[in-house]
């Protein structure tokens, strides 16, 4: 086990320790202490190694991760795993905006809340929340997954394409063209897998399932030729 | 780009670090407000019968003993003067109305920055550590404090532009965003008798409120007439003689964070400014939803 404490080592010098890092290290263990809040703390890595951020972090923690598997033991401020490729980020406290916004891969658990835009235009991550989300989660979201165990702000999947939304409580109101659909055995099958990586325990029958009406004009044949 | 912080204390015995903590969250701020920094700190309540009033002129040997004997003898009241850098505190034996029409009459050339009978409002150009030092806000105590770290970006780096503004007794506020109507709304408080004195959409927020304070409206009801009538982007804290309050707009654009122990309540635009409060690592943290009124009073704490 690495422990980096950041009282002792600039933001800058820890994360390119982590980017020197090839991928058969055999340093695969790393903790980082007294992190005051600082932004931008191991921020794209590319192997798979396991970071345990321990405390409450500022910006853009572990945005843009590969293959590594990133915890934060408290809070984390805007845009926690943003751009997510693959591998995972765990936050154990809450979640502030644009968390895993524009994920492609992965996963992204959080355990507490989330607040506004969750989601936004996620690309193929698979989002658990195991509180709520707040406004505008899974905006113009275009493939993966976002589970919500608490409720779900005002317009939730606003513009979707075609992601999968759950949420086991209410839905203060849905975006454009974001409806209710119906929930299969096959999504069943799919949200008693999302909850069970997650480790996040919660009964997937209570869960409602969300997704685009596919009625916006970007859908529509006549539109093909503009884009 | 605006840095805002706010400390609420509900445990007296942590009174006399109030300006120590509040000092390490300013600094906090520094990168989103290195032009200039404001305070208003809630402490060293004057008499019933007594009123103070925070004033600022430029030149940092203005004759402001001078000022306060002319006040004393204009309004046959005891003033009492403490001189801070180009700020100063003048206790007067007097109401607070009397005390500030003289001080507007008489010398127009000074800023009256606060008034009333807790709040001491210090609003200075440089960056927040050299504010903070200015006016040693470390060695203060009180109940709650809140501040502002300024980056300029619509209007010029003047000590009238920062943050806190004043617009009531003991009421202040402190504003990272921009308001979009607030050339109507300000017609619209003038309309109703209410005078300005800058261009700044901050001030028009804060006199917006006091009115709708002075029409009898509690903090909160206040705070939810603002949901309605400001338009664009804020997040607000405000202090008021026995409370703090924070606001976001609908969108949230503008970030914040809350924490909250047993002890006290805090809220920054970063956590950095919050990363050094004692018990922090154990605190309740959360991002304050939008278009809901956080309130948190003295009297509730007790």
């Amino acid at each position: 086990m690495n422990t980096i404490d950041l009282s002792k080592t600039p933001v800058r010098e820890l994360n390119q320790r982590l980017h020197d890092l090839t991928p058969d290290t055999n340093e695969r263990l790393w903790r980082i202490t007294n992190l005051k809040g600082e932004h931008a703390l191991a921020v794209g890595l590319t192997v798979p190694i396991e970071v345990e951020i321990d405390g409450h972090v500022g910006y853009y923690c572990a945005g843009m991760n590969k293959e590594a598997k990133v915890v934060i033991t408290g809070h984390c401020g805007v845009g926690v795993a943003e751009n997510i490729m693959s591998g995972e980020v765990r936050v154990k406290g809450n979640a502030s905006q644009a968390a895993a916004a524009s994920g492609h891969g992965g996963l992204v658990v959080i355990e507490g809340d989330a607040s506004a835009r969750c989601g936004i235009s996620m690309k193929g991550v698979d989002i658990v929340v195991g509180g709520s989300v707040g406004h505008m989660s899974a905006f113009m979201g275009q493939s993966g997954s976002l589970v919500v165990c608490g409720d779900a702000g005002q317009s939730l999947g606003d513009s979707i394409y075609e992601a999968r939304l759950y949420v086991q409580g209410s839905v203060e109101s849905l975006g454009s063209d974001c409806i209710e659909k119906e929930m299969t055995p096959h999504h069943l099958a799919k949200l008693e897998r999302l909850l069970s990586r997650a480790g996040i325990e919660a009964d997937p029958r209570r869960f409602r399932r969300y997704g685009s009406a596919r009625r916006l004009y970007s859908f529509h044949v006549d539109q093909a030729e503009q884009y | 780009m605006c840095g805002i912080v706010g400390l609420f204390l509900k445990k007296p015995e942590l009174r006399p670090q109030l300006g120590a903590h509040l000092q390490t969250m300013l600094v906090g701020m520094t990168d989103r407000g290195p032009d200039s920094a404001g305070i208003a700190v809630y402490h060293r309540p004057v008499e019933a019968n007594q009123c103070k009033l925070t004033t600022f002129h430029a030149n940092p040997d203005y004759p402001w003993r001078k000022l306060g004997g002319q006040l004393a003898e204009a309004l046959n009241a005891e003033v009492d003067v403490e001189i801070k850098a180009n700020h100063a505190v003048i206790t007067v034996g007097a109401a607070e109305g009397s005390a500030r029409a003289w001080i507007t009459r008489s010398h127009p050339e000074v800023r009256i920055m606060g008034y009333g009978q807790l709040m001491e409002v210090y609003k200075d150009m440089g960056l927040p550590a050299d504010v903070a030092r200015r006016y040693s806000l470390e060695g203060m105590e009180g109940s709650h404090a809140i501040g502002h770290t300024r980056m300029a970006t619509e209007s010029a780096v003047t000590t009238e532009h920062s943050h806190p503004f004043t617009a009531a007794p003991d009421m202040c506020l402190v504003h990272n965003g921009s308001l979009s109507n607030h050339n109507n709304l300000r017609k619209w408080l003038r309309r109703r008798g209410l005078e300005f004195e800058t261009d700044n959409d901050s001030e028009v927020a804060a006199r917006y409120f006091a009115y709708r304070l002075g029409e009898g409206a509690t903090l909160a009801e206040a705070l939810e007439a603002g949901l309605r009538d400001l338009d664009g982007f804020y997040t607000f804290t405000m202090g008021t003689r026995d409370g703090f309050a924070v606001l976001r707009d609908g969108i949230a654009c503008k970030p914040a964070v809350l924490a909250e122990t047993d002890d006290w309540v805090a809220m920054a635009s970063e956590f950095r400014s919050l990363a050094n409060l004692p018990g922090v690592e154990k605190a309740n943290i959360w991002e304050p939803e939008p278009a809901v009124v956080y309130t948190w009073s003295l009297q509730e704490a007790a």
